[in-house]
């Protein structure tokens, strides 16, 4: 890749600029609760833009453009029902029992709800999580940085080595990122997700304009593809007649209900952007501002996809993407080039001699081939931004849960303020110390980390029936939610293990105890695995409440729907109210499924 | 937060505006074969740098009105 110095500028502006934030921040931190809540001082739309930011990590940027030139619009359906229904709901109905109570963090609303065990099942593995998804982002950006050639030339003339460029990527994004949030904790990582989430922007806008420009709008685009690309909900009767792979009630339960409102209601990740806002009103507002944005993403992030899988003619861009991926342009489709053994340097063939297509690489693709010396820089440092934001998400997450849910709560109770402060620095530092030790176990054990994130989905898919009990169901004990959050892990991996997608071998992909059913997609095994996680976890949890003793009302005010005040909203202006808010989102998320139908 | 936000922002777009603008007026105009002949480096600059301006005027206009608006909500 040729890249000018016009460009090197602007990557370097932009850095300037993040650690200036860290640094102007830095005078305003001055106690634990400014370094871990940001002081619960930011206006509704600051946390809105981070509380989406945050969640526009590089994987998801790269992953939907991938997915969007696999599946086609389907993708938006992440988007439209696998994210805006749990927005809206985080928003209107839980944030008063987050913001309200006492709690600081996810997990120490568990505490406050049910017990400690309960907390500390959570805390913990949320930690373990978190800096593994950390170390997974920076390994990530290390590999495209190389793939993409980007530092080669700099390091060619320095007389280093091209596998240097790996190390140096991986320390660079660590030490910028350790740097900000050292300085300012969460409120900085907040204000360099607001810069990153315009960034974004910035920098795919003018991909997806040029795009559709070229392929004649988006009539132009739908002649070049087959409907299915096109239509997100027409074949969704059955898994066989659609790209997905999984039929309507399996999406809708497993991605609409269960995976998204498991995400979006109890990460942590995001919910601490809300928990940051100034007021109740602006917690509230914070996921359904952030719903807008959210809304229109799949035109930026999911179009560039379908436009480099629908580009007539390959060849006409060979000269430009072989600076990229030297040659292979044939095998490919579109702008996406095949995948390429690296034992014979040839394009690997799936089981129909087929070439197996490197989606990931859609929309560095499509950056190098519409985008000129300039805004190539743009282009690319907004991809490296979202690389560094979903890590710095992911660390502050993870210094809040280590200093208050661990380290306060069962290794040093009663330290001052200042001490708390500190610790949070510290676990900074070797929070993401662990995640580079993560990303380069990533490049040695790359099954192990397949496997971590499995674990993880089985940990994850039972939360939101917790979470939903404990709100709603005063009744809910702890030796209910404990025991019903470990049945919902087992039997998450109790189904992985005796069901397989079709054409799958036994192992990371299921069926290790053997296979009694047989998915059309590894997307509908997912799905599944998280329904019946979420479905055992809501009714063990049922069961085991009714035969242990409630705690008294009088402790569960302000953590139960029954047992606290509503928030009051008569006094703010129509556009400020939560609930018309949420509605307005409903409504435009329904009208985009029926345009897109 | 003592810092609004809108004043970096502000300041960062204005600057990356005025680099893509000014590239764009007096570089090659060779490269926007790519670009399917658009100057994409001036027009996005400009887009920008008007976006920059805009944020640093709402950002340094209202940073004192809003402290002082805050204050009063707490």
């Amino acid at each position: 890749m040729n890249l000018t110095f016009i460009d090197w500028t602007i990557m370097v502006v932009y850095f300037v600029f993040v650690l200036g934030i860290g640094l102007a921040l830095k005078r305003y931190t001055k106690s634990s609760k400014d370094f871990f809540e940001a002081g619960r001082s930011i206006p509704a739309w600051i946390c809105g833009l981070a509380f989406i930011s945050a969640n526009l990590g590089a994987q998801e940027v790269i992953g939907m453009a991938a997915s969007g030139a696999k599946y086609g619009i389907a993708t938006s359906h992440f988007y439209w029902i696998g994210a805006i229904p749990a927005m809206v709901f985080v928003g209107v109905f839980m944030m008063p029992f987050y913001y309200g109570s006492r709690a600081r963090s996810v997990p120490e609303y568990l505490r406050l709800r049910f017990d400690e065990k309960t907390r500390g099942l959570n805390a913990i593995s949320f930690a373990v999580m978190t800096v593994f998804s950390s170390g997974i982002s920076m390994y990530a950006m290390a590999k495209l940085i190389q793939i993409l050639h980007i530092f080669d030339r700099p390091f060619a003339a320095m007389g280093l080595p091209p596998s240097a460029v790996f190390h140096f990527s991986i320390i660079l994004s660590a030490a910028i990122v350790l740097a900000y949030i050292f300085l300012g904790g969460l409120a900085s990582a907040i204000y360099n997700e607001v810069l990153q989430f315009f960034l974004i922007v910035a920098g795919f806008l003018p991909l997806v304009y040029l795009g559709l420009k070229n392929l004649g709008g988006w009539d132009g685009l739908k002649a070049q593809l087959p409907s299915s690309y096109t239509h997100s909900w027409a074949g969704m009767g059955s898994a066989q007649t659609n790209p997905l792979g999984v039929e309507a009630f399996g999406l809708i339960m497993g991605l609409g209900f269960v995976l998204s409102f498991g995400y979006w209601c109890t990460d942590f990740l995001v919910v601490q952007r809300a928990m940051a806002a100034h007021n109740m009103s602006a917690a509230r507002r914070t996921p359904l501002i952030a719903a807008f944005p959210k809304m229109v993403f799949p035109f930026l992030v999911i179009l560039p996809g379908l436009i480099a899988i629908a580009l007539p003619n390959p060849t006409q861009t060979a000269a430009v993407a072989g600076t990229a991926v030297v040659g292979e342009q044939q095998a490919g489709k579109g702008l996406i080039p095949a995948k390429i053994d690296e034992q014979t340097g040839q394009p690997r063939l799936d089981a129909q001699g087929k070439p197996v297509l490197d989606y990931d690489l859609a929309i560095p693709q499509m950056l190098l081939h519409y985008f000129p010396t300039g805004l190539l820089g743009l282009g690319l440092t907004a991809l490296l931004a979202s690389f560094m934001s979903g890590m710095a998400g992911n660390v502050t997450a993870f210094n809040t849960v280590w200093t208050y849910d661990i380290y306060q709560s069962y290794i040093n109770k009663n330290a001052s303020d200042a001490h708390y402060l500190w610790m949070g620095r510290m676990a900074t530092v070797f929070g993401i110390a662990l995640s580079v030790l993560a990303a380069y176990a990533a490049t040695r054990f790359n099954n192990i980390m397949d496997m971590l994130q499995l674990v993880f989905a089985f940990v994850n898919a039972p939360l939101f029936a917790t979470f939903l009990l404990g709100m709603f169901w005063k009744r809910t004990t702890g030796h209910g939610a404990f025991v019903g959050l470990v049945s919902g892990t087992l039997a998450a991996a109790l189904h992985h293990g005796l069901t397989l997608p079709i054409g799958a071998s036994v192992g990371i992909k299921g069926g290790w105890l053997g296979s009694i059913h047989s998915y059309p997609s590894e997307m509908a095994q997912n799905f599944w695995t998280a329904i019946w996680a979420w479905s055992t976890c809501f009714v063990v949890t049922i069961i085991i409440s009714m035969f242990t003793r409630p705690r008294p009302d009088s402790e569960l005010r302000g953590l139960v729907y029954s047992l606290t005040e509503r928030p009051r909203d008569e006094h703010l202006a129509w556009y400020m109210r939560p609930a018309t808010l949420g509605a307005i989102v409903l409504a435009v998320a329904v009208v985009l499924n029926i345009i897109f139908w | 937060m003592g810092l609004d936000i809108r004043t970096p922002i502000g300041l960062m777009f204005s600057v990356l505006g005025l680099i893509l603008a000014g590239f764009g007026l007096i570089g090659s105009r060779e490269i926007y074969g790519k670009s399917l002949g658009i100057n994409v480096n001036l027009w996005w600059g400009i887009v920008l740098l008007a976006f920059g301006a805009m944020m640093l005027v709402f950002g340094l206009r209202t940073s004192k009105a809003q402290a002082e608006a805050e204050r009063v909500e707490h």
